[in-house]
C-alpha cells in the first residue's frame, strides 16, 4: 500500500510542507521543498523518524545545578523517553566543559550524551 | 562616580549586543564596552537549551548555550570589554551613561551607543484574563529559566495559553521533565509560532492544540486549581456556551515578547507603537544621532540568525559613525500598508539598497508585495506564502532621485 502524506520540514523555520509517497519501504518526494535538507528530512521521516534530543543533567559542586546536554546524533523518537529516563539517574561532576560526553553510547543506541555549555566548579 | 570615555557603548550582552560589540571592534572602534545586568553573557541563550539555533547563519544546528559562546569567544578574542552585574539607570541624547554596579555608580561618555536592551515576556495583566490571584501562573520564559538554569520543576498539571515558540518549545520540555501538559490555547485561527516547533514540541507528543480558544477565567485560593477556556467568535469573544473548566496547577503564559525600551523612552528616543521599538533608519541609527538599536528592543526577531546579523550591521554603523558628520538631509517615512503590521526602518534618509524587514498581518498564500512612492507602485515582488510567524525580508535599491521625490514609501501586500 504506498499512501501519500503531508511533512512538515523541521529543518529550518521556513516550515515547508512536503508531500510524499511510501510504502514504508521506498520514500518519493512529490513536492513542496524547497532545498536538498528538506529532502534528505521527508525520506528520513516517512521511515525512520528521529530527533535532536536535548535537556540537561545534574552537576556535583557546579556553579550551576544542572549542564544542559544533547545527544550526539538525532535519536529514534520512540527511544527519547527511555534515553531521557537513563538521563534523569544520572550525574555529571564539575568542572563541566562544552562538548565533553557525559554519557557514552547511552541504552546502547551508540549515541552519546554530551554537554553543550561550560559549568565552573562552585 | 567613576568617569571614563569609551568609543561605542552596547547596552545588554545578549546575542544582539554581543554581536554588535564584535562587529564595531572589527570595524575599527577603539574601545567597545558591553553593560549588563546578569552576572553571565548570552542573555537568555543559556536556557534555551533546545537546538535550531545558527541553521541559516552558520549551516549548523546549535544549542543556545553553543551558540552564545561563540560569540562569548569571538568576543574575547577581539578585545571587547564587558562589565557584567551593571544596571544602566540611564542615557542621554549627549551619550552619556549612568550605570551602577558593587564598585560604584559609572558615568561613561561614549562616542556612540547600541541598545540592545532585548525583550520582556507580555503577563496576564497585558491580556487582562480575570479571576483569582493564586500562585502556579508563570510567562513561558521564567518557567523555562526554573527548569533549565535553576532545577526547579514548576508544577504538574500544566495549560498553556499562547502558542509562541517559548510556549511551545516549554510543551515539550514539561513533557521530558514529567509533567502532563494539557494543551495549549491560542486565541488565533493559527498558532503563531513558527511551524518546525508545532510539529516537534506538540504533535510529536500528541499535545492538543486549541485553536480560537482562549483563557476566560481563573481560579485557585493558593495555588491555581483550574482554568476555564472557550471558543472564540469571528471578533474574538469568547463563546459562554463553549466554556470548560480544565483542573491544572500550573498555567504558563507565552503571549508575545515586548522590546524593553524604558532607557530608550526616558532619552526620549521616538518609538514605533507597531515594533514597540525605536524608530530606525536604514543605519539602525534611531532619532538621537550616535544612538543605535538592534536585536529584540528593535524588533522581535524569529530567529537569533537574523538578529545577529542585522545587529552587525547596527554594531559597523556604529563604529564608523562620525559626529559632527553632515546631517543626514531627507528623510522619508516608511509607511505600513495593507496585511502589513510593522516595517523596519521606519525611516530612510540615504539613497542605497535598504534591507528591509516586515510582517504580515495573517496567513496568506501566494501573494504580491507592493512598495509604493506616493501612491505609485516602484517594486514588486512575488512572495510564496505570508505567515506572520516568519518575517519576510526584502532589499530594495532606493536610488537617490526616488529619495529626493518621496514624501513617503508604502508597503503592501495582496493575494492573487
Amino acid at each position: 500500500m504506498r499512501s501519500e502524506r503531508e511533512i512538515t520540514c523541521i529543518v529550518c523555520p521556513i516550515g515547508c510542507k512536503i508531500l510524499v509517497k511510501s510504502d514504508g519501504k521506498k520514500v518519493d518526494v512529490l513536492r513542496g521543498h524547497k532545498c536538498k535538507q528538506g529532502v534528505d528530512y521527508a525520506v528520513n521521516e516517512a521511515l525512520d523518524p528521529r530527533r535532536m534530543l536535548t535537556t540537561s543533567i545534574l552537576v556535583k559542586d557546579g556553579e550551576w545545578p544542572l549542564v544542559s546536554v544533547k545527544s550526539s546524533k538525532s535519536v529514534p523518537k520512540d527511544k527519547i523517553f527511555d534515553v531521557l529516563e537513563e538521563i534523569k539517574r544520572m550525574d555529571v561532576k564539575a568542572p563541566v566543559r562544552s562538548g565533553q560526553i557525559v554519557i557514552k553510547n547511552v541504552i546502547g543506541i551508540g549515541i552519546d550524551i554530551v554537554a553543550t555549555k561550560k559549568v565552573n566548579k562552585s | 562616580m567613576i568617569s571614563r570615555e569609551v568609543d561605542v557603548v552596547v547596552i545588554g550582552g545578549g546575542p544582539a549586543g554581543l554581536a554588535a560589540a564584535v562587529s564595531a571592534k572589527e570595524n575599527g572602534a577603539k574601545s567597545v564596552l558591553v553593560l549588563d545586568r546578569n552576572s553571565w553573557l548570552g542573555g537568555i541563550l543559556p536556557q534555551c537549551i533546545h537546538d535550531g539555533f545558527g541553521v541559516e547563519e552558520l549551516g549548523v544546528s546549535l544549542t543556545g548555550p553553543e551558540y552564545a559562546e561563540k560569540y562569548i569567544d569571538m568576543a574575547d578574542k577581539n578585545g571587547v570589554e564587558i562589565m557584567s552585574d551593571t544596571m544602566v539607570l540611564q542615557f542621554d541624547k549627549n551619550r552619556e551613561i549612568i550605570a551602577v554596579n558593587k564598585k560604584g555608580i559609572h558615568r561613561i561618555r561614549a562616542k556612540t551607543i547600541v541598545l540592545a536592551m532585548g525583550c520582556r515576556e507580555k503577563t496576564r495583566w497585558n491580556a487582562m484574563i480575570p479571576g483569582d490571584r493564586p500562585s502556579g501562573i508563570f510567562t513561558a520564559g521564567v518557567a523555562q529559566a526554573f527548569i533549565n538554569l535553576y532545577n526547579v520543576m514548576p508544577g504538574k498539571n500544566v495549560v498553556i495559553l499562547g502558542s509562541g515558540d517559548v510556549g511551545l518549545i516549554m510543551a515539550r520540555r514539561l513533557k521530558f521533565e514529567g509533567a502532563n501538559v494539557l494543551g495549549v490555547v491560542e486565541i488565533l485561527p493559527f498558532a503563531s509560532g513558527l511551524p518546525r516547533n508545532v510539529v516537534q514540541c506538540l504533535d510529536d507528543y500528541d499535545t492538543p492544540l486549541f485553536l480560537n480558544h482562549t483563557v476566560t477565567y481563573i481560579r485557585g485560593r493558593e495555588r491555581l486549581e483550574s482554568v476555564t477556556i472557550a471558543q472564540v467568535d469571528n471578533n474574538m469573544a469568547p463563546i459562554p456556551a463553549s466554556e470548560k473548566e480544565i483542573k491544572c496547577d500550573t498555567l504558563l503564559l507565552s503571549l508575545g515578547l515586548i522590546p524593553e525600551n524604558e532607557l530608550s523612552k526616558d532619552a526620549a528616543v521616538e518609538i514605533d507603537s507597531a515594533t514597540g521599538g525605536p524608530v530606525a533608519d536604514q543605519d539602525f541609527e534611531t532619532s538621537i544621532p550616535g544612538v543605535f538599536s538592534c536585536g529584540n528592543c528593535l524588533q522581535v526577531y524569529d530567529t537569533v540568525d537574523m538578529l545577529s546579523s542585522y545587529a552587525k550591521v547596527a554594531g559597523k554603523n556604529a563604529a564608523e559613525f562620525k559626529s559632527g558628520r553632515k546631517q543626514k538631509k531627507k528623510s522619508v517615512r516608511i509607511l505600513a500598508g495593507k496585511r502589513i503590521r510593522y516595517v523596519v526602518p521606519q525611516v530612510v534618509n540615504e539613497s542605497g539598497s535598504v534591507s528591509f524587514t516586515f510582517r504580515g498581518e495573517k496567513p496568506c498564500g501566494a501573494s504580491t508585495l507592493y512598495v509604493k512612492s506616493d501612491g505609485q507602485v516602484f517594486f514588486k515582488k512575488k512572495l510564496r506564502f505570508v505567515n506572520p510567524a516568519n518575517m519576510i525580508q526584502v532589499k530594495i535599491d532606493i536610488s537617490p532621485r526616488l529619495l529626493k521625490s518621496s514624501k513617503t514609501l508604502e508597503v503592501s501586500i495582496s493575494e492573487k
